[in-house]
């Protein structure tokens, strides 16, 4: 019994894990961006980018890892893109990121016929142009689950102990005061964009050639959102947003494993219950339990150099 | 504007039109496909392989839509309509509200529906009896399952996924009456024909489970769970087209829905003249269901799985095996 119990939580935290590996490589680059000040509702569009090029990529080369930095290449154009409208011609960020996403949305899909000719997807991709799982440790995860897990304290290490992450801070609450340091304020945003676009590249290539093998129409399926809402959730903070990603991902997992299971008295819960669940609990934790969410003071506000 | 123009227009467009007219006895054959798109691999491609069959051997040219989501299903039907398409197929039983609005609008023009019931005098109904290739594929499932549990992810949660379900659990009892199947659906919207992510996810609980063979009635979310049954060393069953060459060894079989004999079916129907209206089921008996044996999965399917296969496949065309479906009274006993 008891092993039985370990198993099944051994199992469950592994499904767990691999649901949220994209939510926390998004959501750790919605830090970066987030916490300079810049708004990122664009994490959907960087990573469905980043996944048709990974998948892309990886189906012309033969190579993984040439996908992978062809998909983290295409979501960096896409934030500097978002950098150059938001910060060099301080543009509205929210704007800018919802169009970027149906950029992402339409163009994946056109390219991805023009190239393929397969109605936008990409040739299924075999076992050599896909990152497996790794030998060792012996858990089924491709070696971007680790990085993911990796990401959390680095990120809590760059944005909390490093003269950067200081000023990248401060650039988000009082970005006037590092302008007075003599410090760049568009040179410090540009490289949380950045940041931003090599995390949710990441991401976007872990779903095409680790979880999937080729890229298919909206694959991303509104996780960027997801991985937004764990970012509010977490109120900006690593490890807290962290925590968020895996309960999101915790859900997903109960959702599908509870699914169709008979329970005592009452016979078969529907399966509309356990997929609204997760959403449900996400309300019923915002309500009560988690207290006001207080974004950097400089947030969404595109900062003018005074003369 | 000058008077002279109206005359000279209406002059000009009956002259453009007289090559047209000249060529009515051409048809203009359309066709709207489901949400899942038209390279799913499965449901719609199956409808594709048909149409392409159709293309090659009339070398008519026939209009296709690939709609984005199921709002835009009307306005791809009433835009063809109103284009003159004729007949127009559309795949998909998410199609049908909207084609009982747009078929009484156009009742000149004949319109196939493929999946659902469409009770209009201009409007063919083709379904299928799922249930029947579906026992088949189950019976298979049973017999190759090591462990004893078999597992069925279906796409959206509606009671013609259901039909698959039932008649898959059927046959894995048949084979084997201590069998567990293990269900899956991967969502409530249409969206959930188009999630291999997820699919892949449900499949890996289900492995994770013990479950050894998993049946696929998903269209474009199969494609991510046969890929987890590969990867897991699995087997997988597809659905719709003929799916075993995606991966040869862990293929275990495909229960074939032949839309593709369908959409030529009703082309050609209309080619020669032959089109008739009404509601037409495809079973086992019709060819229009059945389980896949080709060079990718004969090394699979052993000699006594084959005969057995066969017998029950008589059986139920004979009338000595009745499948039950789901859809008849909406609850699996059986």
């Amino acid at each position: 019994m008891m092993d039985e119990v370990l198993s099944i939580a051994f199992l469950m935290s592994a499904a767990t894990l691999r649901v949220a590996t994209p939510l926390i490589l998004c959501a750790m680059g919605g830090l970066f961006s987030e916490r300079s000040g810049i708004i990122d509702v664009g994490l959907e569009g960087k990573m469905l980018m980043a996944a048709f090029f990974a998948a892309a990529t990886a189906s012309a080369t033969g190579s993984a890892w040439a996908g992978v930095g062809a998909g983290v290449i295409a979501a960096e154009a896409l934030a500097l893109l978002h950098g150059f409208a938001c910060i060099t011609h301080r543009g509205n960020q929210v704007v800018s990121g919802v169009a970027l996403n149906i950029l992402a949305a339409g163009l994946t899909v056109v390219l991805g016929n023009a190239w393929f000719k397969q109605g936008g997807l990409t040739p299924p991709l075999t076992a050599n142009e896909r990152l497996m799982p790794l030998a060792f440790p012996n858990a089924g995860d491709s070696i971007l689950v680790y990085v993911a897990l990796l990401s959390v304290p680095f990120t809590w290490w760059l944005v909390g102990r490093t003269r950067f992450g200081l000023r990248l801070r401060a650039v988000g609450e009082l970005p006037l005061a590092v302008d007075a340091a003599g410090i760049s304020v568009a040179g410090l945003r540009y490289r949380a964009v950045l940041l931003c676009g090599l995390l949710a590249g990441l991401a976007g290539a872990y779903i095409a050639i680790a979880q999937n093998a080729g890229f298919t129409r909206d694959m991303t399926a509104g996780q960027g959102f997801i991985a937004l809402a764990a970012l509010i959730f977490g109120k900006w903070r690593p490890f807290s947003a962290f925590g968020a990603c895996l309960m999101f991902g915790l859900l997903d997992a109960i959702a599908i494993r509870l699914q169709g299971l008979k329970v005592p008295g009452i016979g078969e819960v529907p399966v509309q219950l356990f997929q609204a669940l997760p959403y449900l609990l996400t309300m019923f934790l915002l309500a009560g339990f988690i207290g006001r969410a207080v974004a950097p003071k400089a947030i969404g506000v595109p900062y003018t150099k005074e003369h | 504007m000058k008077k002279w123009i109206v005359p000279f227009t209406a002059l000009l467009s009956v002259a453009a039109m007289a090559p047209f007219a000249s060529a009515q006895t051409a048809i203009k054959p359309a066709v709207i496909y489901s949400t899942g798109g038209k390279f799913d691999k499965s449901f719609n491609e199956g409808v594709s392989t048909g149409v392409e069959k159709f293309k090659k051997e009339t070398s008519s040219a026939v209009a296709e839509f690939e709609p984005a989501n199921e709002t835009q299903f009307e306005q791809a039907q009433r835009r063809f309509a109103q284009r003159g398409q004729d007949p127009i197929i559309a795949v998909g039983f998410s199609q049908a509200v909207a084609l009982a609005k747009v078929a009484k609008e156009f009742p000149n023009l004949h319109f196939t529906i493929i999946d659902s019931v469409v009770d209009l005098p201009n409007v063919q109904s083709i379904v299928f009896k799922e249930q029947e290739g579906s026992f088949l594929v189950g019976m298979l499932a049973a017999m190759a399952s090591q462990s004893g549990k078999v597992g069925f992810v279906g796409g959206m949660d509606i009671p013609l996924v259901r039909r698959f379900q039932c008649g898959f659990e059927q046959g894995i009892k048949y084979a084997n009456p201590k069998a567990e199947l293990i269900s899956n659906m991967t969502g409530t919207t249409p969206a959930a024909w188009n999630d291999p992510g997820r699919g892949a996810e449900l499949a890996k609980g289900q492995f994770d489970r013990g479950v050894d063979v998993v049946y696929a009635a998903a269209g474009s979310t199969g494609i991510g769970i046969l890929q987890a049954a590969k990867d897991r060393g699995k087997l997988g069953i597809g659905v719709d087209s003929n799916q075993d060459y995606l991966h040869p060894g862990t293929m275990l079989t495909s229960m074939l829905k032949r839309v593709d004999l369908a959409a030529y079916r009703s082309f050609k129907a209309a080619d020669d003249g032959s089109w008739k209206g009404g509601t037409q089921v495809l079973g086992l008996k019709e060819g229009g269901v059945d389980w896949a044996l080709d060079e990718y999965n004969e090394k699979l399917i052993t000699a006594d799985m084959k005969t057995k296969v066969e017998a029950a496949k008589a059986d139920i065309i004979a009338g000595k095996i009745n499948v039950h479906d789901y859809m008849s009274n909406n609850t699996c006993k059986y």
